[in-house]
C-alpha cells in the first residue's frame, strides 16, 4: 500500500505526517526547526515514519509547505502553506470556513469555500507582535513556561492592558510592570489580549463565514483560544495537535498527486 | 534668461541631443536582449519611446536659463504652465527612474541622514536625497524656477515642495482642490478655476512671457486628445489576448504624465495606439500562452517590475488593467478648450486619489468586468497612504460581489528596504495556488 508525507517546516516547528491511502493518520511529529532546515525536515519524517512504522521507501509522494518548503530536497512538490493549512482543516472538521493560524513568525487568516478550497486569506509576518514568537519572548521575561501561559492567564481577576503593538516596546512595557509588581496573571492575559487584538484586525478584514478552526502552536494556548472565542462570539474547532494541521494538509495534498 | 543659454539650448535641441544620443547608441554593443518564450514579440514602439524620454532628460540639462523651468507633481495642471514654455521636471516620475534603476535606498537614506522620516513617501525622500547629494540617473536635473503642487493625489506635496521652495529658494504656486467626499459642486469648481486664473501674473513673472488665451487653448486641446488617446491605447487591452501587457504600460505611461500638452506626447501615442491595434487584429499578445487577467491596483513597484512581468508571464498571466494607468485617462479627457479653467477644475478636482472610495470601487469594479479581470493583485504601498487607505475593504467588497480573489503585498513603490521577497512569494504562490484550483 503506498504512503503519503507532509512536512511543514515552519520558523520554530517542523512537523510531518503521515497518511494512508484513505487520508488515515498514521503517524506524526513535531520537532523544534533549529537552525537546519533540511535537518529538521529530516528529523521529523523520521521520526513521523517511526511512528506510523512505514518505510520511507513506501511513501509514494511527499509535500512540503512552510517557510522552509524550498529545503526539503526530497520532497516532490511545494505548496504554501496557506492551501496547506486549509486543507488539514476541511479535513480535521469539515465545516470549517475560516481558518485562523498563529505560528512562531506568522499569523494567517484563511477563508474557505465548501469545499476546502481558498477563497481568500490575510497574512501578518512584518513584525513579531500578533504571533507566537511574541509570546515566548514574554514567556521568556515572566520566567514562565510555555505551557503555563494558558492556565496562569485563566487565573487573572482582571487584565492589564498593554498598550504597545509592538514586540520591543511591549517588552519594556512588561518590564516596568514587572518591577511595579504587578501580578503575572494579569500581565499574561493582557498579552494574549493583544496579541487577540492584532489577529482580529486580519479576522475583520476578511470577514467570518462558517466555524473557525485555530492551527499552529498557540492554538495550544487556552487564554488566547478563550479570548478569540469571546470576540467572535462563538467555539473554535481546537484538533488536539494543532501544530501539525499544515504537515496534514502537505500530507493530503500528496495524496492528491501534489495537487493543492 | 540668457541669450547664451538659449543659443546652446537650442543647438542642443536641433543638433547636439540627436548627434551625442547617436553616438551614445553607437557606444553601446548591440546585443540583442535573449528572447523569452512567454512573452509575444517586443513592441516596436518602444524605441521610439526611449528616444523621447532620454532626450527629455538629456535636453534637461540645458534647460536652466534658456527656459523657465517649473518641478510640477504628476495630478497639477500642467497645461497652464505650457501656455508660457515651461519645460517640466516631474520629481515622481524622476523617482520612478531612480526606482526602477534600484537607487531607492540610496537617495532616501540620504534625505532621512537629514532629519527626514522613513515614513515619508519615498518619492519624496528620492527628490530631497537628491537635493543633497546630486546623484540621478538622468545626468543632471536643471534647478527650478517655479515649483508648481497640486494636493489632489495628497497632502505629501505640500510639505515636499515646500521644503523644494525653501532650498531652491523660488516661488511655489498650490492648486488647492477640495476632495470629492460625493459630487463636485459648483462652488469648488469656480474655487478651483479661479485659483488657476490667479496664477496667471506669476507665471507671467516667472517666465517673461504674456499669457496668450489662444495658445493656451490649443495646448488644453492637446492634452485633452493625449489622455483621449491613452485612453485608447489601455482600451486595446481589453481584447483577448491583451496586446500588451500593464508592465509595459507602466514605462509607456511617462509621455502622458510628463509630457501632455505637448505634440511629441500626442504623436507618440498615435504610434503606438495603431501598432496595438494591429497585434490586435493579428491576434498578437504581449504574453504568448494568456490564460488568467490580472488588474493591478496602485503605483507599480519600480524595482520589481521587470521580476513580476516574467514570473507572472511564465504562469500565462496577463495583467490587462491597473487603476493607476488608468488615472490619466479617467478625466484629464474633461479638458474643454472652449472652457479651459472651469473644465480643467473638473478634470483635475476629480482625479482617483481625490476622490471617495465609493467611486474607487465602482471603478474597479467597472474595470473587473470590461477586462474580464479573473484576479486581482493589490500593492499596499508604503510611501502613498491615499492610495493604500481602503485597500483591504475594496478586497473584500470586490470579493463579495464579483467572487474576484486578490492578494496584497506589501512593498513600496521605490524604497525596497520595505521589501521582503519572501513574503511576498509566500502570498504571491498562495494566489497562484488559489487561481489555478
Ligand atoms: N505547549 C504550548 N503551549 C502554548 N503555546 C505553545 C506551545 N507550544 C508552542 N506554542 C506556541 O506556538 C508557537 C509556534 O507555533 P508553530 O509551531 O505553529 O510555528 P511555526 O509553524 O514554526 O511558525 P510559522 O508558521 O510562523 O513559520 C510558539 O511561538 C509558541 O508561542
Ligand atoms: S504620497 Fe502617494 S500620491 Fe503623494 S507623492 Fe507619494 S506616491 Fe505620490
Ligand atoms: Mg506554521
Amino acid at each position: 500500500m503506498p504512503y503519503f508525507a507532509g512536512i511543514d517546516v515552519g520558523s520554530l516547528s517542523s512537523d510531518a505526517v503521515i497518511i494512508d491511502g484513505d487520508a488515515n493518520i498514521l503517524g506524526f511529529s513535531v520537532q523544534p526547526t533549529g537552525a537546519h532546515s533540511t535537518n529538521a525536515a529530516e528529523a521529523a519524517l523520521a521520526e513521523a515514519l517511526d511512528k506510523a512504522a512505514v518505510s520511507r521507501a513506501d511513501l509514494a509522494y511527499i509535500v512540503a509547505t512552510g517557510y522552509g518548503r524550498v529545503s526539503v530536497p526530497f520532497a516532490h512538490k511545494r505548496i504554501t502553506e496557506i492551501s496547506c493549512h486549509g486543507l488539514g482543516a476541511h479535513h480535521l472538521f469539515p465545516d470549517t470556513g475560516t481558518v485562523i493560524d498563529i505560528g512562531g513568525q506568522d499569523s494567517k487568516v484563511i477563508r474557505l469555500d465548501k469545499f476546502g478550497k481558498v477563497v481568500d486569506f490575510s497574512m501578518n509576518d512584518k513584525c513579531a507582535a500578533g504571533t507566537g514568537r511574541f509570546l515566548e519572548v514574554m514567556a521568556e521575561r515572566l520566567g514562565v513556561s510555555l505551557d503555563q501561559m494558558g492556565a496562569l492567564s485563566q487565573q487573572a481577576q482582571r487584565e492589564i492592558e498593554i498598550s504597545s503593538v509592538c514586540t520591543v516596546f511591549a517588552e519594556s512595557e512588561v518590564v516596568s510592570l514587572i518591577a511595579r509588581n504587578q501580578p503575572k496573571a494579569e500581565i499574561i492575559r493582557g498579552l494574549h489580549k493583544a496579541i487577540v487584538g492584532r489577529v482580529w484586525s486580519m479576522v475583520k478584514a476578511l470577514g467570518v463565514t462558517g466555524a473557525v478552526t485555530m492551527s499552529g502552536g498557540v492554538a495550544k494556548n487556552q487564554g488566547v483560544v478563550k479570548l478569540m472565542e469571546a470576540k467572535l462570539g462563538q467555539k473554535v474547532h481546537i484538533h488536539s495537535e494543532p501544530q501539525i494541521i499544515g504537515a496534514l494538509g502537505a500530507a493530503l495534498a500528496a495524496l492528491r498527486g501534489g495537487k493543492a | 534668461m540668457s541669450l547664451t543659454n538659449k543659443l546652446q539650448f537650442s543647438f542642443m535641441k536641433d543638433l547636439g541631443a540627436p548627434a551625442l544620443m547617436a553616438l551614445n547608441q553607437a557606444g553601446k554593443k548591440k546585443r540583442p536582449p535573449k528572447p523569452n518564450p512567454h512573452f509575444g514579440p517586443p513592441l516596436k514602439s518602444a524605441k521610439r519611446l526611449k528616444e523621447i524620454m532620454t532626450r527629455h532628460y538629456f535636453l534637461a540639462r540645458y534647460a536652466r536659463g534658456a527656459r523657465p523651468v517649473a518641478w510640477v507633481t504628476s495630478g497639477a495642471p500642467v497645461e497652464l504652465l505650457r501656455a508660457f514654455g515651461f519645460y517640466t521636471i516631474y520629481p515622481e516620475n524622476h523617482g520612478a527612474l531612480c526606482g526602477a534603476q534600484k537607487m531607492g535606498p540610496k537617495l532616501c537614506q540620504a534625505a532621512e541622514e537629514h532629519g527626514y522620516h522613513p515614513d515619508l513617501c519615498s518619492y519624496a525622500r528620492i527628490d530631497l536625497g537628491h537635493y543633497f547629494t546630486g546623484i540621478t540617473p538622468a545626468g543632471r536635473l536643471p534647478k527650478p524656477d517655479l515649483l508648481f503642487a497640486s494636493n489632489n493625489i495628497c497632502q505629501t506635496v505640500l510639505y515636499w515642495y515646500k521644503a523644494l521652495a525653501h532650498y531652491h529658494n523660488v516661488p511655489l504656486l498650490l492648486f488647492d482642490t477640495p476632495y470629492n467626499f460625493r459630487d463636485i459642486t459648483d462652488s469648488d469648481v469656480s474655487f478651483m478655476s479661479a485659483q488657476l486664473e490667479e496664477m496667471i501674473p506669476v507665471l507671467e513673472r516667472v517666465s517673461g512671457r504674456k499669457f496668450v488665451m489662444e495658445r493656451f487653448q490649443e495646448i488644453v486641446q492637446m492634452a485633452h486628445d493625449t489622455s483621449a488617446l491613452w485612453g485608447q491605447v489601455l482600451a486595446t487591452m481589453s481584447h483577448r489576448p491583451a496586446p500588451m501587457t500593464i508592465f509595459d504600460a507602466f514605462v509607456h505611461l511617462a509621455p502622458v504624465v510628463s509630457l501632455r500638452g505637448l505634440p511629441v506626447s500626442r504623436e507618440y501615442y498615435k504610434l503606438l495606439l495603431a501598432e496595438l491595434q494591429e497585434r490586435v487584429s493579428l491576434g498578437i499578445g504581449a504574453v504568448t500562452n494568456e490564460n488568467k487577467r490580472l488588474m493591478w491596483d496602485n503605483i507599480a513597484i519600480w524595482y520589481k517590475v521587470r521580476d513580476y512581468a516574467e514570473l507572472f508571464a511564465s504562469k500565462g498571466m496577463n495583467f490587462v488593467a491597473a487603476t493607476y494607468t488608468n488615472a490619466w485617462a479617467e478625466t484629464i479627457h474633461y479638458l474643454d478648450q472652449a472652457k479651459p479653467f472651469e473644465s480643467m477644475a473638473r478634470a483635475y478636482g476629480l482625479v482617483i486619489l481625490n476622490n471617495n472610495l465609493n467611486h474607487r470601487l465602482g471603478l474597479m469594479e467597472q474595470m473587473i468586468k470590461d477586462y474580464q479581470v479573473d484576479g486581482l493583485v493589490i500593492h499596499s504601498a508604503r510611501s502613498c497612504k491615499p492610495y493604500s487607505v481602503g485597500q483591504y475593504d475594496m478586497k473584500r467588497l470586490l470579493m463579495e460581489r464579483l467572487g474576484v480573489p486578490s492578494v496584497v503585498i506589501e512593498a513600496d513603490i521605490t524604497d525596497s528596504r520595505h521589501y521582503s521577497e519572501e513574503q511576498a512569494q509566500v502570498r504571491l504562490e498562495a494566489f497562484f495556488e488559489a487561481l489555478e484550483n
